[in-house]
């Protein structure tokens, strides 16, 4: 029992009565003491486990759930738009917050020749700015769409031509359903304006590489669903 | 009539004077150092003269035990929690020459902190975080509370005042070099603190439920958002969900009044608790002088 702890140089011995810890069982290979401090840390940290781990799911469990329901909402008649100049409607996105939940969508009719309209009979237009997510609006005498905040400026199609944004003004998708023009899931789009994204928050930038680097959230719906 | 005190322990007990300063069998020393002959009826320590009665010496004797029960309380306190050392340690200790005012802008900060903790318990009780209530209870506070325009005009501008401290705090300990070994931890923590500070600012803001404040808050969730990979789970997150819902505001409401409150008083504690353990640095001009004064000392 009394051996001398072993030299350095040599590998640590897997009984603690080599290792010259004093008081240890013959064949032990970890002390009373040592058990007991686990076994206190182990059950310390279950505990701690049992009611954090559901209260930290419980704090972020919203992010993976779709937070708006996909419905489409009507919003006039097709005579009302024209394709030369936009409409503004006011939609509902989030029930029971009031003018919080509301947004703005600026609609025309689609032009049947432009192949960057996503063969869609009306093109909504989103308002929230693609800088950091001010309301924008549309001034018609220059044609732009223009955000008070920090001096974004979109075109005609809603494509950056001016001021921080990073990508084009999101899309709703439309249709004609039953003479009613409704307007359906938020999408985002990149320059080229030639695919419906999953709707990224302003600020992501989603030409090339970025669609990656921002990548679509488990709380945003499919577009084409 | 004899208040029923607890004993004194040994220390607070009174000690009999010094040889020749003062005659034995003296009272309580109570600083004047006169002779008190407390028996009723005899004298009223005032040269022997005859008293006009048992009610002067009761006066007295009531003044006497009254002064004793404050020491006697902390005494008690002190026979059963042994907090004296550590207070004393605290309130004593040495600080270098050449402290000077700019050392209390940590005291104000947390003076300011503790300010806006009360006011922001007390807004709480008539703060309602509902989407259709929030900006109507603030409102009520405003304006039919009593005193509710004063307690939420600390609120709102204690927080400005918190930062601007928070900020003079840190350019102190910066020009200062109080942030050098061994106070790294200090300042980290200090760091930590800053950003909570701000954090509170902003999760603070939406809570009037104002055109501004919901922009603001808009503008500062894309922000996080704006990072890469992570940035639009942050904000999901913040949010909870892609879009600004109830569950927003009152997620808001929860991280303003509980979460950053919560980290920021224990890191305070932190944060005193080192800087009493490794107290204050001297101003930088003194630093040569008092190196030679120390090397004279020693030799």
């Amino acid at each position: 029992m009394a051996t001398k702890p072993t030299p350095k140089s040599k590998k640590r011995s897997a009984y603690a009565s080599d290792r010259g810890i004093p008081a240890a069982y013959e064949g032990e290979t970890v002390t009373r003491r040592r058990f007991m401090e686990l076994n206190a840390l182990a059950v310390g940290g279950i505990a701690s486990a049992a009611f954090g781990l559901p209260a930290l799911g419980f704090a972020v469990g919203p992010m993976f759930s779709k937070t708006v329901q996909s419905v489409w909402k009507g919003v006039g008649s097709p005579a009302d738009f024209t394709a030369e100049e936009y409409i503004p409607k006011v939609i509902t996105l989030v029930d029971d917050v009031g003018t919080a939940g509301k947004t703005t969508v600026y609609l025309r009719r689609a032009n049947p020749d432009d192949p960057d309209e996503f063969a869609q009979p009306f093109v909504a237009i989103s308002n929230r700015c693609m800088h950091v997510g001010c309301p924008v609006r549309y001034v018609q005498a220059s044609q732009r769409f223009i955000c008070p905040c920090h001096g974004g400026i979109y075109d005609f199609q809603g494509v950056v031509i001016g001021g921080p944004p990073v990508r084009p003004l999101d899309r709703f998708r439309t249709r004609v359903n039953n003479g009613v023009v409704e307007v359906g899931n938020r999408f985002s789009v990149t320059d080229a304006l030639d695919e419906m994204y999953r709707p990224r928050d302003p600020s992501n930038q989603l030409n090339g590489l970025w669609e990656y680097l921002y990548p679509a959230r488990p709380t945003t719906p499919n577009p084409r669903s | 009539m004899k208040l029923p005190t607890p004993p004194l322990p040994r220390a607070l007990k009174p000690k009999p004077g010094r040889p020749g300063s003062r005659p034995p069998g003296n009272g309580h020393a109570n600083g004047d150092g006169k002779v008190q002959d407390l028996r009723p009826g005899t004298s009223d320590g005032n040269g022997g003269r005859p008293s006009k009665g048992g009610s002067r010496i009761d006066r007295e004797q009531l003044k006497e035990q009254a002064l004793e029960v404050p020491i006697g309380v902390a005494g008690w306190l002190d026979e059963r929690s042994g907090m004296s050392p550590f207070v004393r340690g605290l309130a004593y200790r040495k600080v270098p020459r050449g402290t000077n005012w700019w050392y209390t802008l940590g005291s104000a900060t947390m003076f300011a902190f503790v300010a806006q903790a009360v006011t922001g318990v007390f807004l709480a009780m008539y703060y309602n975080p509902a989407p259709s209530e929030a900006y109507e209870s603030i409102s009520h506070i405003t304006n039919d509370v009593f005193l509710g325009e004063f307690v939420r005009g600390m609120h709102k501008w204690g927080a400005t005042v918190m930062v601007i401290l928070i900020f003079l705090h840190m350019a102190r300990t910066f020009f200062f070099g109080a942030y050098k070994y061994p106070r790294e931890l200090n300042w980290v923590i200090g760091v930590v603190l800053l950003v909570l500070t701000l954090a509170m600012g902003l999760s603070g803001y939406l809570l009037p439920f104002d055109q501004r404040g919901f922009w603001a808050t808009v503008v500062a969730v894309n922000i996080n958002a704006s990072a890469p990979v992570m940035g639009p789970y942050i904000a999901d997150f913040l949010r909870g969900g892609s879009e600004f819902t109830a569950t927003t505001l009152s997620r808001f409401y929860s991280i303003h009044m509980l979460i950053i409150p919560g980290l920021i008083a224990a890191l305070i504690g932190a944060h005193l608790y080192l800087v009493a353990k490794l107290g204050t640095t001297a101003p930088p001009w003194l630093k040569a002088e008092k190196a030679k004064a120390l090397n004279q000392e020693e030799l």
